[in-house]
């Protein structure tokens, strides 16, 4: 008898526990929505803030979040992409690739604070970019690494080592196995984890704080050096440096109901693709 | 069937860190002839197949010592083209690999990789392979189909297809027909005897009968020596060592 | 290792033996019945000939059903393909005594021209090389099988002997002819039982060493 009970009473307790999730996430929606959603309408999505962010909209942020995720995924994904190549299919299993991989699970580990410091010490102090797009993007590109690199290894490790053998058995070389018959089935792996991965970092603020974002810029970047507006950032300060912070609380709350908007359509990309690209395997 | 050496192996050692799989083997295999390896698992037969194309490289505190000779040249030595020596020496494995690719894309991988571009080329090495592997029938109309949706036993032979369409001289397959049905096993046996025509092939099989069915020589391998090395006839109906008599009638432990 | 296969074996050899045993006897009886002109144990070894054909069909038989199911290879295959071989020899053999027996009934109660010494001399010659010889073949003693296999010269040598001093007698006697003549197959048989006799022991020199001597 109390074997059934403990079994129920498991049962109820992981219930519940799910319960517990789904309510704090529709919370969290239901707050954020009720509470910005008549802030949004077409001038908020397309304009230029006005008036000390008190009117007009977060143009020049979604733009700028969205020039610094770009380069985030330019430097992220391909160094992820061959550092993963590197260590699946090349390395030795020393002690160097032993090294490589704590160092990806410790920087996994790094808050991202501290790669904004990273980021101000090294790209926009030493190599001298200022504070831009160019400083910000490399930082999150580096933060965003380990999830990269993680995800592509992954997609490599799903690829069956006997089409490797047979390629090889073939008079192949290794980087012709590689880019012929392990990418083309490991690509869509590594897509969506690292666009996943990508998501994460449009939405983080600490990393760009001291790199390159800026609460109010009078025009939009026109190059990789300039400084730029984000949507994280914005929302940041208007939540807790405005100098009007309850005038502004409407559109604080539209800003994070458009930042959570936008990533949730970045994952939703990844999924759709990920749908996409099993289909494909299915019907072969 | 003539008596030419096509491979000569000297004093061959073959080691896995400190373990050594391969114990001072040597042997001759002769040209267009078909040589069984047999004996228990973990034997080092699958070793030393892997010796003869090099492939015993990709794995991992694998070391090997003295001479394979194809042709007179030793493949150990250094300055080998590894690649062109797997051109011509081809493999086939135990599990069926395609890859998940059309029929047609799995034969001309090879002769593309090695640089042939031109369609009608490559259309020609296709349509050959295919024949030669007795598949040719079977997927003509359908060679833009995935090459997965194979049966096991065309999968086999769409394998000796591509590992034939790099024009080798030497055939390696590693327990080719040990994943199929009896039926599929005696059309890969009957198109190995074809293919002996040809080409030299060396296969490793624990399954003796087949062996006995198709070999011209077999060499008897225990806990990575060879015991015995002779005509298969002789093997089968006198060999000359005790082990190797305990092995093939089945009263070893 | 391969219980069933080695009973099957085991079992296969002792029927061999069972049905030498039997061919042994009916040597034995013909030339028991000729010395003493007995048309009763005469008859019985005629009939005694259906039991070894019976014999060899099962024998031969059980070695085409071992060697489809069990495969055997090495040793196991020569052993039961000289069993197969052997039995057929035996077969013949005991078709041999029978015609011995044949001649002994032809011969009837008429007297005989001559003491018979030469015949029961042959006749012992050749039961111990085929005793003997089933002895090689189950302690596998190459030595002996060869040992016998060279006897055979002496059992030729008796027949021929035979065989001239009949000729003489047939001459001195045409009404000796008739019987002459039977005598001379009654020799002529035994000798063919010891060329077969021969046949096993190359067959078992075979059996152990895969080497084809011939003797």
């Amino acid at each position: 008898m109390s074997r059934k009970y403990k079994q129920f009473f498991g049962f109820m307790a992981l219930r519940l526990a799910g319960l517990i999730v789904l309510f704090v996430l529709f919370y969290i929606i239901y707050d954020i929505v009720s509470k910005g959603l008549s802030s949004i309408n077409w001038e908020f999505i397309s304009q230029p803030p006005r008036r000390g962010m008190t009117e007009g909209g977060i143009y020049p942020a979604i733009v700028g979040t969205f020039y610094v995720t770009v380069i985030t995924a330019l430097v992220s994904v391909p160094l992820g992409m061959f550092g993963a190549i590197y260590l699946n299919e090349y390395a030795k299993k020393g002690r160097l690739s032993r090294l490589i991989r704590m160092a990806i699970r410790n920087l996994a580990g790094v808050p991202s604070i501290v790669f904004g410091l990273f980021g101000v010490a090294l790209f926009v102090q030493w190599f001298n970019f200022g504070p831009s797009l160019i400083s910000a993007g490399f930082t999150l590109g580096l933060m965003t690494l380990p999830v990269t690199i993680t995800a592509s290894e992954e997609a490599l490790k799903t690829v069956p080592d006997a089409y490797r053998k047979g390629s090889l058995a073939l008079g192949a070389t290794r980087w012709e196995t590689i880019k012929t018959n392990v990418l083309p089935l490991a690509i869509p792996g590594m897509m969506t984890g690292s666009i996943l991965g990508l998501a994460r970092a449009a939405g983080e603020t600490a990393p760009i704080l001291f790199t390159g974002a800026a609460f109010f810029l009078p025009h939009l970047p026109d190059s990789p050096f300039s400084q730029f507006m984000a949507l994280p950032y914005h929302l940041y300060i208007l939540a807790t440096q405005h100098h009007n912070i309850s005038v502004v609380r409407p559109i604080a709350y539209a800003t994070a109901l458009v930042l959570i908007v936008l990533v949730l359509l970045i994952n939703l990309t990844a999924i759709i693709l990920r749908i996409k690209y099993r289909k494909k395997f299915e019907n072969k | 069937m003539n008596n030419k050496t096509k491979v000569k192996v000297e004093n061959l050692n073959c080691f896995y860190d400190d373990f050594q799989a391969l114990k001072d083997i040597n042997m001759e295999i002769k040209s267009k002839e078909i040589t069984a390896l047999i004996g228990p698992s973990g034997c080092g037969k699958s070793t030393f197949l892997r010796c003869l194309n090099r492939m015993n490289d990709l794995i991992e505190g694998a070391r090997i010592e003295g001479i394979v000779c194809i042709d007179d040249y030793d493949i150990y030595q250094n300055g080998t083209d590894v690649v062109s020596l797997r051109k011509k020496v081809g493999m086939v494995f135990q599990q069926p690999n395609p890859f998940p690719k059309s029929i047609y894309d799995n034969i001309a991988y090879g002769p593309r990789i090695h640089g042939i571009k031109d369609r009608s080329r490559l259309n020609e090495i296709v349509e050959k392979s295919l024949k030669n592997s007795a598949l040719w029938e079977e997927v003509k109309d359908r060679l833009d189909t995935s090459a997965l949706d194979l049966s096991g036993g065309q999968q086999q032979r769409l394998c000796i297809a591509r590992a034939l369409a790099v024009e080798p001289d030497i055939l390696l397959m590693d327990e080719p027909a040990s994943a199929l049905d009896p039926v599929a096993t005696s059309r890969i046996e009957d198109l190995m005897k074809d293919l002996a025509e040809n080409y030299t092939i060396v296969i490793v099989t624990h399954n003796m009968q087949q062996a006995a069915r198709i070999s011209d020589r077999t060499g008897f391998f225990l806990m990575g020596e060879l015991i015995e090395f002779d005509r298969t006839e002789t093997i089968f109906e006198k060999p000359a060592q005790q082990k190797t008599e305990d092995y093939i009638t089945g009263r070893f432990g | 290792m391969r219980k069933n296969f080695n009973e099957e074996l085991k079992k296969l050899k002792n029927e061999m033996l069972k049905m030498s045993s039997i061919v042994e006897e009916s040597i034995y009886d013909s030339v028991e019945a000729l010395k003493n002109q007995d048309l009763n144990l005469a008859e019985k070894v005629r009939e005694k000939d259906d039991r070894i054909d019976e014999f060899e069909k099962k024998l031969e038989e059980k070695c085409i059903q071992l060697i489809a199911l069990q495969q055997p290879v090495a040793r196991d295959l020569r052993t039961i393909i000289v069993i197969s071989k052997v039995v057929t020899d035996l077969e013949r053999i005991g078709d041999h005594a029978s015609n011995i027996a044949l001649m002994v009934e032809n011969i009837g109660q008429k007297k005989l021209i001559k003491p018979l010494i030469d015949v029961p001399r042959m006749t012992e010659i050749v039961n111990r090389r085929l005793r003997d010889s089933l002895k090689a073949f189950v302690e596998v003693d190459v030595d002996l099988a060869q040992k016998i296999a060279l006897e055979d010269d002496e059992v030729d040598k008796l027949d021929e002997q035979i065989l001239r001093e009949l000729l003489t007698f047939m001459m001195e006697d045409p009404s000796t002819i008739g019987q002459a003549m039977y005598l001379i197959f009654i020799s002529r048989f035994l000798e063919r039982i010891g060329d077969h006799t021969t046949n096993i022991c190359e067959r078992i020199i075979y059996m152990d060493t895969g080497q084809r001597d011939e003797y």
